[in-house]
């Protein structure tokens, strides 16, 4: 599987990463040394193998649904690149 | 003796004892910092005025007699933990004036035990590397020389590498780290000091920044396997707010340190012995067996056939996950942002700028390999390859009780070296990556010099939850070890 020049750009739009067409080709060579070298994995059996999803130590645990956290709005917020008030901004998204 | 040249466990003595004030320990700590970080870079923000606050407070609670067990201990704390009120980055332009309005877990565990911090240290942005050259705030150099080039400047890995620094030139007493595939270990091999990576679960990661959720540990680092264990007491535990954090009880870490190995049986895997392993590597490894079966040990040849598949499995799950998790980096909500008009336009331009080059590889690698059509071909198969990963780990647990390894393929290796291929950098992780992926504790601790003199360090690998059966075995080594050699650049000679 090799990585051709329209699917970097497009993995980089899925994954909201603006690249310039100067990084692209290094990009794309560099992805596919990767993608070559975990190639090996194909050669393992993994007919009737249960995916590991995580150690499995921990057993998810229910709690009340209750509030446990808040009231932090102005902490919330303090870290905002450009709060208004006491609401995030973005560019105009509706025309 | 200097002051910077105590232990941790010393340094309690001492400052029970008041032959020393804590406001002398951690001011003879930030006056090595002031003159070597320069140079050595291992710090990215330090708080010289909070920790000394922290010291005359240390200093009252001392007078009273009611010390805590790290009262007036200056640390280091990797710049991945949130502190309350103090700029945490993960040395990444994305993060660079982000001021955290909470404390991190394992951090307000070390404050309530009296610890008190110096600063945050550099590593690789997010994480993300094994040579702490990733860094937005520049490389960390290692305070080891290679005998006769004092002018060649070694990396220090990664990505606990500003950790590993600071400690080995005794700019503070230990460190926090965290391990995702070695970050802990390797750095504290190629730096000469002792890191243990806790089973996974063991310490919370509520409040640092997440790179891989299913890896990610948070572990101390130290010039001592002890000081290793008095500082893990402290950081680990269970906590609600970490949905995978284990709820099991913490055992006395340093009495483990201290005991009797007779009928301990020592695991050596096979397939670590890779081809074209350095000579000084093998003989150190070789050495680490001879002395733990002089200790007593049964040593036992096993196999780990998987192992071979841990590194390629790895670099898909942890970019799979860091690509998910860095999905928070919008420009919107905290964190950098570069205006555009659309805020799809402002997404890719402030993840453009905000993050360096191997951070954004291992994002849009993680995004192909979780992207529709791929998933099962490569997420899905590294997913069950890591069970078979993890089922080695059990199999051998069944026959013995710890694994003895080296802990990287290469001491420190000097700045601009191995850099033009990911994978080349890759494969520095190849023996500490198998036991992240199967959620296990496994330590460094130094062994050795290389014919160069850098310093080697060899890897314990212990069941899940059992540190003590690691510390135990990794205290021995360190004791026949006797590993006495410090490196060029440090608090005493600086």
């Amino acid at each position: 599987m090799s990585l051709d020049p329209a699917t970097v750009r497009r993995i980089a739009r899925l994954a909201r990463i603006g690249i310039d067409e100067s990084d692209l080709h290094a990009l794309q060579g560099e992805l596919n040394g990767i993608l070559g070298w975990i190639e090996q994995l194909n050669e393992v059996d993994i007919d009737g193998v249960e995916p590991m999803v995580g150690t499995g130590h921990a057993a998810l645990r229910m709690r009340d649904d209750v509030v446990t956290d808040g009231d932090a709005r102005d902490a919330v917020l303090s870290n905002a690149p450009d709060a208004a008030g006491p609401f995030y901004t973005v560019p105009k998204v509706v025309e | 003796m200097m002051l910077t040249e105590l232990t941790i466990a010393a340094a309690q003595d001492g400052l029970r004892r008041r032959d020393f004030s804590a406001v002398e320990l951690v001011g003879a700590h930030i006056a090595a910092i002031e003159r070597l970080n320069g140079r050595l870079n291992a710090f990215i923000t330090v708080t010289a005025d909070q920790a000394m606050d922290a010291a005359r407070r240390a200093d009252d609670v001392l007078a009273k007699g009611e010390a805590a067990p790290l009262t007036g201990i200056p640390l280091g704390i990797k710049d991945l933990f949130c502190t309350d009120g103090v700029r945490t980055t993960a040395a990444s332009r994305m993060l660079e004036n982000f001021v955290p309005p909470y404390e991190s877990t394992v951090t307000a565990n070390l404050l309530r035990d009296g610890a008190v911090f110096a600063g945050k240290t550099n590593l690789d942005e997010f994480a993300m590397g094994s040579a702490n050259i990733n860094s937005a705030f520049g490389a960390v150099e290692n305070p080891w020389k290679r005998e006769g080039e004092a002018d060649t400047v070694l990396v220090p890995g990664g990505s606990s590498g500003g950790s590993a620094a600071a400690v080995a030139a005794s700019l503070v007493m230990g460190a926090t780290g965290t391990d995702t595939g070695g970050s802990i270990r390797q750095p504290a091999s190629y730096c000469g000091i002792a890191g243990i990576k806790p089973t996974y679960g063991r310490c919370s990661r509520w409040g640092t920044i997440a790179f891989a959720s299913s890896l990610d540990q948070a572990g101390p680092m130290a010039r001592t396997v002890e000081d290793c264990a008095i500082l893990l007491q402290s950081m680990a535990g269970f906590d609600l707010r970490d949905s995978t954090s284990v709820d099991c009880p913490v055992p006395d870490y340093r009495a483990a340190c201290g005991r009797d190995l007779k009928g301990m049986k020592v695991g050596i895997p096979a397939e670590y012995r890779v081809a074209g392993m350095p000579a000084e590597i093998e003989a150190a490894w070789n050495k680490g067996i001879a002395w733990l079966r002089d200790a007593g040990c049964e040593i036992v040849e096993v196999s780990l056939p998987y192992t071979k598949y841990g590194l390629a499995t790895y670099y898909i799950v942890a970019p799979a996950e860091c690509s998910s998790n860095l999905a928070r980096y919008d420009g919107v909500r905290f964190g950098r942002r570069v205006p555009a008009a659309s805020l799809d336009e402002q997404y890719e331009a402030t993840r453009r700028a905000g993050f360096g080059a191997e951070v954004r590889r291992r994002i849009m690698m993680g995004t192909y390999v979780l992207s529709a059509g791929y998933y099962d071909a490569y997420y899905l198969r590294a997913q069950k390859v890591r069970n078979l990963i993890r089922r080695d780990f059990e199999r051998a647990f069944q026959q013995v009780d710890v694994l003895l390894t080296p802990t990287a393929p290469s001491p420190a290796f000097a700045q601009g070296e191995k850099m033009d291929d990911p994978v080349q950098m890759y494969l520095n992780d190849v023996f500490t990556v198998p036991a992240s992926m199967a959620g296990v504790p496994a330590m460094s601790v130094p062994a050795g010099l290389s014919a160069n003199g850098l310093p080697l360090g060899l890897q314990i690998i212990g069941r899940s939850f059992d540190e003590e059966a690691v510390l135990a075995a990794a205290s021995a080594i360190e004791r026949a070890a006797s590993f006495t050699h410090r490196p060029a650049l440090r608090a005493e000679v600086v």
